[in-house]
């Protein structure tokens, strides 16, 4: 408890919003620029498929951290050095890259096994080197594992810039190569057939991710790295159809993540920043498949029930029409219509009553149900679809009399207009205004047969 | 060009107009064979359909021809040239199940992709594309559907927005991998008429074709392949029974068996 109470004591809260601390300020500037650039890139990356390969690249960077570092040491170079260990990563991801290609192609070996092999392989590698680098050189070798889970606390200015400059030159990389990218991700074979240097491109990619990679180590580890750039232009999926975008909107998703997860990192101190943009892009993440406005699952969902709502209500004006036709009175009893009485339907009558489509009147001990005149007409309307396209089916898909019902109401509900009038014409059917039931009316089943 | 036999090799009889000459091709998958030795003179204006059972190379003869996959012998030329310097010419319509209809584009990104040559690098798709995108949507009858995304659209909807990509690019020669598999009645008669127009405006097209019932029907020349070329030449005289046979029957299991016995002494052995 008095860690929280400190937490939000004596204006830290507003002292990491406003930025107003330094070392705050280049961390939260830092990775959201490493979170917009992951974004873009991370975009191209996952249309072009190879989300595993960076997965496989950011992990055989360690063996090529540990190994610059004892290298460095034995050298007597200043083993602490940036450059020199981010170097050493650099090397180790490409040859890690080279080794995936080079067993897929010249071994012939799957992809997901050659880049489960790498990727363990390397990272064990790096995992023993880190262990001798530990042994000779316990004190400065400790800040090596910052690069397994990330340490944004001991990002310096300098380390900010980097990563700023990477983001400005691998963002502008994408703009720059938009519909070039955007062809190899799409149709390799053609945009080769056509004289573009696929491979070329495909290496610019890579180079691409390495980058974002290299400079991420520091900010969210190399086990997490992946993500700022698979998650952001995964959840930009859920919102649009178009390829420039999802890379605007993966950047903007990346950045958010990258500014939200390093300020709560900020504000507790205990958790690690890397860990918390990675919980935050999995929230953005989580969102955008719910409520993602292409493909979301609860709009999905949504569109499913409204269309079940659709449905219900045909098939009740339906059923009560067809009662009426059959008994020729103006209104008739709740247990005359054919469907079955169930809670579901009930509640359809009870909103159709409320649409002012039906009116509902007790009577002795039984419900009289009737059509208004907007009821009326709106019934007409659904039953002429339905016997059109029962008349459609028995004419041209062979269907027989006992069949059409439910065939023509698969069909009916769903349907754009403008494919009713072709129907209309094709049936030659424009000027009436209701047709005969193509086959006997059974009002204890008309319409029930769909629940 | 001074002397077109400079240029080949001695006692080859290619003529140097044609839209696609091929020249002692031969292309392996694995040291397997899978074009063998062809030779090839396609006439210029034909209609062309390549038909032979399934593995006999028709996909790979075009893909050889595009320089998609590497010739282990034997040369190409487009209009008496390498097709490096003469893409332009050439337009070409790969199998709708290559790409993933998922990918975030429109039908109209997909037919602008057609003109990308027009454009410098760094340079992105202007008014101008679009508007001959457009115009080659229309010809296939798919403009009001120009800014679905492409997973919206039926089968035979998507291989005409491959089509249109390749009619923006107003070639001379259209090289179509499979352009009536799994299309829809509509589509395969907008197909068969864009074909006719082609021709008519002097397109040389070759395709790669399934239906052999409807080959007399739509092609003028024929190209029975089988590893081998079995016959090549108007489809009213090569279009035979004993053609089809000899194409179709397995005549070649000897050498099948040949390849397949090749292929097994060098498996597991990288290359």
């Amino acid at each position: 408890m008095t860690c929280l109470a400190s937490m939000f004591d004596d204006g830290h809260l507003l002292e990491v919003f406003l930025l107003s601390n330094w070392n705050t300020r280049v961390v939260v500037l830092g990775v959201t620029a490493l979170g917009v650039a992951g974004g873009v890139v991370g975009a191209f990356m996952l249309l072009r498929r190879r989300a595993l390969l960076g997965d496989a690249l950011s992990h055989a960077t360690l063996p090529g951290i540990a190994m610059a570092f004892l290298l460095a040491s034995t050298l007597g170079l200043s083993a602490k050095s940036h450059g020199v260990l981010l170097l050493g990563a650099l090397v180790a991801g490409l040859l890690g890259v080279v080794t995936v290609q080079w067993l897929t192609r010249s071994a012939r070996m799957s992809e997901d096994a050659a880049l489960g092999i790498v990727l363990s392989t390397f990272f064990g590698a790096g995992a023993a080197l880190l262990g001798l680098a530990q042994q000779e050189t316990s004190a400065s070798a400790a800040g090596l594992e910052a690069f397994i889970y990330g340490k944004t606390a001991s990002m310096l200015m300098r380390d900010a810039a980097l990563i700023g400059a990477t983001s400005v030159i691998t963002i502008g990389v994408c703009i720059a190569c938009f519909k070039e990218l955007r062809l190899v991700c799409f149709d390799p074979d053609y945009a080769r057939g056509r004289g573009l240097r696929t491979t070329a491109y495909d290496f610019l990619l890579m180079a691409l991710v390495m980058a974002i990679v290299v400079v991420g180590l520091q900010a969210v580890g190399l086990v997490l790295v992946i993500a700022i750039l698979v998650i952001p232009a995964a959840a930009a999926r859920f919102w649009t159809h178009s390829t420039g975008r999802m890379l605007l909107i993966a950047g903007a998703i990346g950045g958010a993540g990258g500014w939200i997860g390093t300020i709560l990192s900020a504000i507790a101190p205990g958790l690690p920043a890397g860990a918390m943009v990675v919980l935050t892009l999995g929230g953005f993440f989580i969102v955008s498949l719910l409520f993602g406005r292409r493909q979301g699952l609860a709009r999905r969902m949504l569109r499913h029930r409204r269309r079940a709502l659709l449905m219900d209500r045909d098939h009740a004006l339906r059923a009560i029409w067809e009662c009426l036709e059959h008994t020729g009175e103006p209104d008739c009893l709740a247990g005359q219509i054919g469907f079955r009485w169930g809670w579901a339907t009930l509640k359809t009558v009870d909103r159709l009553q409320r649409a002012g489509l039906l009116v509902v009147e007790p009577a002795a001990g039984e419900e009289r149900i009737a059509f208004t005149e907007e009821g009326q007409r709106e019934a007409a309307a659904v039953v002429r679809r339905h016997r059109l396209w029962e008349h459609y089916l028995m004419r041209r898909a062979d269907f027989d009399e006992h069949h059409v019902d439910r065939g023509a109401d698969e069909l009916e509900h769903l349907l754009p207009t403008g494919l009713l009038e072709q129907l209309e014409k094709e049936l030659d059917a424009e000027t009436l205004a209701m047709l005969p039931s193509p086959h006997a009316l059974r009002p204890d089943h008309a319409g029930g047969a769909h629940g | 060009m001074s002397d077109p036999g400079t240029t080949r090799p001695p006692g080859s009889e290619h003529s140097p107009d044609s839209p696609l000459s091929i020249h002692a091709m031969t292309v392996a998958y694995e040291r397997r064979p899978v074009l063998w030795d062809i030779d090839l003179d396609i006439p210029r204006g034909a209609l062309v359909g390549i038909v032979g059972p399934n593995g006999a190379g028709k996909s790979t003869l075009i893909k050889a021809a595009l320089d998609l996959v590497p010739k282990l012998s034997g040369h190409v030329q487009v209009f008496g040239r390498p097709y490096t310097v003469q893409r332009e010419r050439v337009a070409y319509v790969p199998q709708r199940e290559s790409v993933d209809w998922e990918f975030p584009v429109t039908v109209l990104d997909v037919v602008c992709m057609g003109l990308y040559h027009t454009l410098g690098l760094f340079r992105g798709v202007n008014r101008r594309i679009r508007k001959r995108a457009m115009e080659a949507l229309a010809e296939v009858g798919l403009e009001e559907l120009a800014h679905r995304q492409i997973a919206q659209l039926s089968g035979g909807q998507q291989q005409r927005t491959f089509l249109a990509r390749a009619l923006v690019q107003e070639a001379d020669l259209h090289l179509m991998d499979e352009p009536f598999a799994g299309v829809d009645a509509a589509t395969e008669e907008t197909i068969v008429s864009l074909l006719r127009t082609l021709q008519s405006r002097g397109c040389t097209t070759i395709a790669v074709h399934h239906d052999l019932q409807t080959v007399p029907d739509y092609f003028d020349h024929v190209l029975l392949l089988n590893t081998r070329v079995v016959a090549f030449g108007r489809t009213d005289e090569v279009f035979t029974p004993a053609n089809l046979e000899a194409t179709y029957g397995g005549k070649l299991t000897l050498l099948d068996q040949a390849s397949q016995a090749l292929a097994g002494q060098t498996r597991g052995v990288p290359r």
